[in-house]
């Protein structure tokens, strides 16, 4: 097996241990949210499209790199948005509100 | 800057996105540092996109550019959607997310295919095929919650469908393992492609109503795992740690929305659940049910001391939980405690019910988990279910012969007293008949949802003032 492919195993191992104890302990009031915010966390993909299209190495690599741009920062974008116009409604009621 | 410090400065820059990904999922777990949470998120996104604009392999900037606006062009009115439609909007983010990772690794098999080693290429090809599959499967689930006319809404069923589901995904694992002997055939690539695009479509369509909150966390896991994957083809420990932690996320919520239901993973994936049908369901036609007026019910709830209002997608349809939130205010006012009892797959995805009430501006501490409310439900004098129907079915508990027997529900039989807004008689989404209504305890409210609330809350409003 190659050792980049070992390395990110382990890497892929802690971090999927990290996430399930963390998520684990989000509130199910909450679960709405988390989608929302994993969902604009995984659109990191798009530093990997940027890279694909800035590299220029064929006409197709740069056309699919640049679709994939789109495609994942209007993910980050609208999953960021929407998750804090979420998390905006969910009050309190102890501080009475009028 | 000579390039490899500028590398050092981008990976530096990678690690400390990472950490900031994994606070904002464990700020994410209170409402109270939730906010939080998403700044630390923003901030992670913003430091790897101004890394990878600065890596010195990016040659040419206006397309990129061009692209990032076309995508917040996307981003911003999806994020704006109204609260009933963010289950569809999440389906197609899965969709996009898929989506992206998918083409980025046909990408990187057409400008790699002379380096190619056997192992990338596997690595490729499972990325690409479960990205693909997630991309149609995800853009069925969203077709199917936005209600569009073509997409069938109900499960479809046809005999030997997973048969024929098995065999297409069968041929495209036989593809890859092709393609991993040999990686040098990019006229094989597009075919596995076009078939992992075809087995999405079969995998979705024949899954439907009260199963679409398991399909949705399903798909959030798949996507996530695309783009571990693609972490894997790329050797980019950021994308191995987002993917991990957003597949890992969907992978959990997928758990509890099986167990919520009393169903397996591969139940859900390939029993249709709206086949199931009761069999002694006509025997109970006979059976008779007390209905009350507005009045009626506005004088039981003002007597209550203690009242759990019991919420399904049914309320959301009906747009009533502004009028919930007033009769919760009436109420409250009165000196009646109320609090609101939230099954795990009430609503369209997971904690759908939470964000639709929060919007309603009903405080998040009044609305309870099902195991916190079960306890609570033998000292209430009033379950107000407004609708829902099958999460409350207590043939779940008693009848061995339901199709939902097992399935955990509210106990709203054991409150003193009992009220269903219903607009009639008519079996819920899954078809399967309620002993609940025909208890003595029971009173059915005929009428909108939306309506009737609003008629209670007058009733409730006039006794005080006159």
């Amino acid at each position: 097996m190659p050792s980049d492919f070992l390395s990110n195993l382990y890497v892929f191992i802690l971090a999927g241990f990290v996430g399930f104890e963390l998520i684990k302990r989000v509130s199910p009031l909450l679960h709405t949210p988390l989608m929302s915010l994993t969902n604009a966390l995984d659109a990191i993909v798009v530093v990997a499209a940027i890279i694909i299209a800035g590299r220029q190495e064929t006409k197709l690599s740069v056309i699919l790199g640049l679709i994939a741009v789109a495609a994942s920062f209007s993910n980050m974008v609208g999953g960021f948005f929407i998750t804090d116009r979420m998390l905006r409604m969910f009050k309190s009621g102890k501080p009475k509100k009028s | 800057m000579s390039s490899a410090a500028s590398m050092q400065l981008i990976h530096t820059t990678y690690i400390v996105s990472v950490v900031l990904f994994i606070l904002a999922i464990k700020w994410l777990s209170s409402p109270t540092t939730a906010k939080r949470g998403v700044l630390s998120g923003e901030i992670a996104a913003a430091l790897a996109l101004a890394a990878t604009l600065a890596d010195p392999e990016v040659h040419e900037y206006k397309w990129i550019v061009v692209a990032l606006v076309v995508g917040a062009g996307v981003g911003i009115p999806l994020g704006m959607v109204k609260i009933t439609a963010v289950p569809q909007r999440t389906a197609l983010s899965h969709a996009f997310g898929a989506l992206s990772a998918s083409l980025i690794g046909i990408a990187e098999y057409y400008v790699g295919i002379p380096r190619l080693t056997h192992f990338g290429m596997g690595e490729i090809g499972l990325e690409v095929v479960i990205g693909s599959l997630t991309f149609t499967g995800s853009l069925i689930a969203a077709a199917k919650l936005q209600e569009i006319k073509f997409i069938p809404q109900r499960p479809v069923v046809y005999k030997g469908q997973n048969i024929v589901s098995l065999s297409v995904l069968a041929v495209a694992v036989l593809l890859i393992i092709a393609l991993v002997i040999n990686p040098e055939q990019p006229y094989l690539f597009p075919i596995m492609v076009v078939i992992s695009l075809v087995f999405g479509v079969l995998l979705v369509t024949p899954i439907g109503g009260a199963d679409m909150p398991t399909v949705i966390s399903l798909l959030n896991s798949y996507a996530g795992f695309t783009a571990a994957l693609l972490g894997f083809v790329l050797n980019s420990k950021v994308l191995v740690v987002a993917g991990a932690l957003d597949g890992s996320s969907g992978f959990i919520l997928s758990v509890i929305m099986c167990k919520a239901m009393n169903r397996s993973f591969t139940n859900v994936m390939f029993g249709a659940f709206g086949q199931v049908q009761t069999s002694g369901a006509a025997a109970q036609e006979t059976r008779t049910v007390r209905s009350a007026s507005p009045e009626e019910a506005a004088e039981i709830l003002a007597a209550a001391s203690k009242v759990v209002v019991v919420p399904g997608y049914g309320m959301a349809v009906a747009q009533a939980q502004h009028k919930v939130r007033e009769l919760f205010d009436n109420l409250t006012k009165k000196g009646v405690e109320v609090t609101f009892g939230i099954h795990p797959v009430a609503g369209r995805m997971p904690g759908h019910m939470n964000v639709l009430l929060a919007e309603a501006d009903i405080p998040y501490d009044r609305l309870k988990e099902m195991d916190d409310v079960n306890s609570e439900l033998p000292q209430t004098d009033v379950a107000l279910v407004i609708g829902a129907n099958d999460v409350t079915n207590p043939a779940a508990r008693t009848d061995p012969g339901s199709p939902i027997y097992g399935m955990p529900i509210l106990d709203v039989d054991k409150a003193r007293t009992v009220m269903v807004i219903k607009r009639s008689m008519n079996p819920g989404f899954a078809g399967i008949d309620n002993p609940l209504y025909y208890f003595d305890k029971t009173l059915m409210l005929f009428g909108d949802a939306k309506g009737f609330v609003g008629d209670i809350v007058r009733e409730l409003s006039g006794n005080s003032s006159h």
